[in-house]
């Protein structure tokens, strides 16, 4: 009999937004290299999926001389299985807010912008609302940061960041290439802090406790909470805020529906975790050196023994195809061919080894596409072929 | 000048003539039209002095930006993972039996068109669809019927705006 272990809950991210006003009051009056400190102390790092440290974002773009700098809070969440972000502003937008002003009083922008995608109009009237109570408390403390809304409009890329920078200068959203990172030259060129809804919460979670209260959460490299999106085959949809660090057993054992064939960890760009290493898998950053650590934007899928493989890939490279932004030879007819090759090998016009092929071209992408989106591909397809290649070809 | 030009020059004087002001000027064409015709293309090319081909070039980059005539409710059901295994199909079908459209066409007195779209950020409520703007969750074969035969009679009650 295996020890269960429990989860760790936490409840910072929807509790607590009333004392906005304080915390905006209290950390602008601060010197900025201190709130860049306890921002690096508290070891943060990107809650969009991509893992970077916080403070350290902020620390480069806030020691690049510029008269015009920016802040966004990307909001264009198009990960299949993600949804967090849009409970984070409808139900305490002031957490962003208030967290997007600190950072533009740190690096000395006076302009904020909330990259929202287009599927989530609706949520744009109350956010105004918000944004106008928000810019008039600051010129009462003569506070200068103004903040906009830019809307998306239906293109999964643009959540990359050099691509949502392009959307916003009127143009196809494709990725530029790095270097120059946003915090040298981001939008209009101008020095950029972008950082995901879910980090800017956190964010004001830390200047709230203090970092300590955070680093104390979580395990080593994966410092605080997370917020999950948890769908599929569960009892329990829903938004949780956990620990990082937990083990992919533990966390079927609270939300699986007892028939757990597979997790997907991080969407359709994560990776697919067959039962047998649901023991050996933590939930958090790199670095640990006990099996294997999977980051994540915080999109759990369950899928049961009910579900065919074959369907549920064939499905992400469906997404991937569509939402590929055409501009990269690799990713363009990568996404193209592993979708026509799994289809293949399933009708039996092709042979199983031709799965080996498709393989090799999934890794190809891995280290030639220009941006996340091409270089993801092959978590997914190579975690789901290697896994239950017999289900991609009976 | 005709609507569409009128609409434009609004909408710039509104939001300005730079490049960076591209996409709220067309998204403000497709919430007015739904739609962006060649002709609103070539006007918001003429306002904001660029090539036109440019306009074009953008505007089909982005999935909500139409540039085919659509009808005035634009139905777009989830068809990403989750969405699809909780009975997206079974949605569709009432949706197609219902209007007599297939996906991509528009009935035939312009009140509904029908698409697919990828992820809506609804998972853990799937599936799911957007009438315009507005969000359906938790559909089920007759919550959609219900939800359609309001849209029917908020159109017949000659309701002209889209929302």
């Amino acid at each position: 009999m295996e020890t269960n272990h429990q989860l760790k809950r936490a409840d910072f991210i929807f509790k607590n937004e009333n004392d906005w006003k304080d915390v905006l009051k209290k950390n602008i009056n601060r010197p900025p290299h201190e709130l860049i400190n306890e921002l690096i102390s508290s070891e943060l790092k990107g809650r969009g999926g991509a893992g970077f440290p916080t403070g350290l974002k902020w620390k480069l773009s806030a020691e690049v001389k510029s008269d015009i700098k920016y802040v966004i809070c990307n909001a264009d969440e198009g990960e299949p299985g993600t949804f967090k972000d849009r409970e984070i502003l409808s139900l305490v937008p002031f957490k962003v807010l208030t967290a997007m002003a600190i950072c533009g009083y740190v690096v000395g922008a006076k302009e904020g912008y909330i990259y929202l995608r287009g599927e989530y109009f609706f949520l744009k009237p109350e956010l105004n609302k918000a944004i106008s109570e928000f810019e008039h408390y600051c010129k009462e403390i003569n506070l200068d940061f103004t903040i906009r809304i830019f809307m998306g409009s239906g293109a999964y890329i643009c959540g990359e960041e050099t691509a949502l920078f392009e959307s916003m200068e009127g143009k196809r959203g494709e990725p530029r290439n790095k270097p120059p990172y946003p915090a040298i030259s981001g939008y209009m060129n101008k020095p950029t802090v972008i950082n995901n809804v879910e980090t800017l919460a956190h964010a004001y979670t830390i200047f709230t406790y203090g970092a300590k209260r955070f680093y104390d959460l979580g395990v080593q490299y994966s410092r605080g909470t997370k917020l999950f999106s948890v769908s599929g085959d569960t009892p329990k949809p829903g938004i949780y805020e956990l620990e990082l660090g937990m083990s992919l057993s533990d966390f079927v054992n609270d939300f699986g529906d007892g028939d757990t064939k597979a997790v997907q960890v991080g969407g359709a760009s994560g990776f697919l975790v067959p039962r047998k290493r649901f023991a050996e898998t933590t939930i958090g950053y790199e670095g640990k050196l006990i099996g294997i650590s999977l980051p994540t934007g915080g999109s759990m899928m369950l899928f049961n023994s009910s579900r065919s493989m074959f369907n549920v890939l064939d499905n992400y490279l469906e997404f991937f195809r569509e939402e590929s932004c055409g501009q990269c030879t690799p990713c363009r007819v990568g996404c193209q061919q592993l979708l026509k090759g799994i289809k293949a090998v399933k009708t039996g016009e092709k042979n199983a080894q031709h799965l080996d092929k498709l393989l090799r071209l999934a890794e190809t992408m891995q280290f030639t596409a220009k941006c996340g989106l091409g270089q993801s591909v092959a978590n997914s397809f190579s975690s789901i072929v290697e896994n239950f290649r017999e289900e991609m070809i009976y | 000048m005709n609507t569409s030009a009128t609409l434009v020059k609004n909408l710039a004087d509104q939001y300005g003539r730079s490049r960076h002001n591209l996409l709220p000027i067309l998204q403000g064409v497709v919430e007015q039209e739904k739609y962006l015709s060649e002709s609103s293309m070539i006007e918001i090319a003429k306002e904001l002095d660029m090539p036109a081909s440019e306009v074009y070039g953008t505007a089909t980059f982005y999935s909500f930006l139409e540039h085919k005539k659509m009808g005035r409710y634009i139905i777009r059901v989830c068809k990403t993972i989750t969405c699809s295994m909780k009975g997206k199909n079974q949605v569709l079908l009432a949706i197609q039996d219902m209007l007599k459209i297939d996906i991509g066409e528009t009935t035939p007195d312009g009140t509904f068109s029908l698409l697919q779209t990828n992820c809506l950020g609804f998972c853990h409520k799937a599936p799911t669809m957007l009438i315009n703007n507005d969000v359906y969750t938790d559909l089920t074969p007759e919550k959609v019927r219900d939800i359609l035969s309001q849209y029917l009679t908020k159109s017949k009650e000659g309701g002209q705006n889209g929302n």
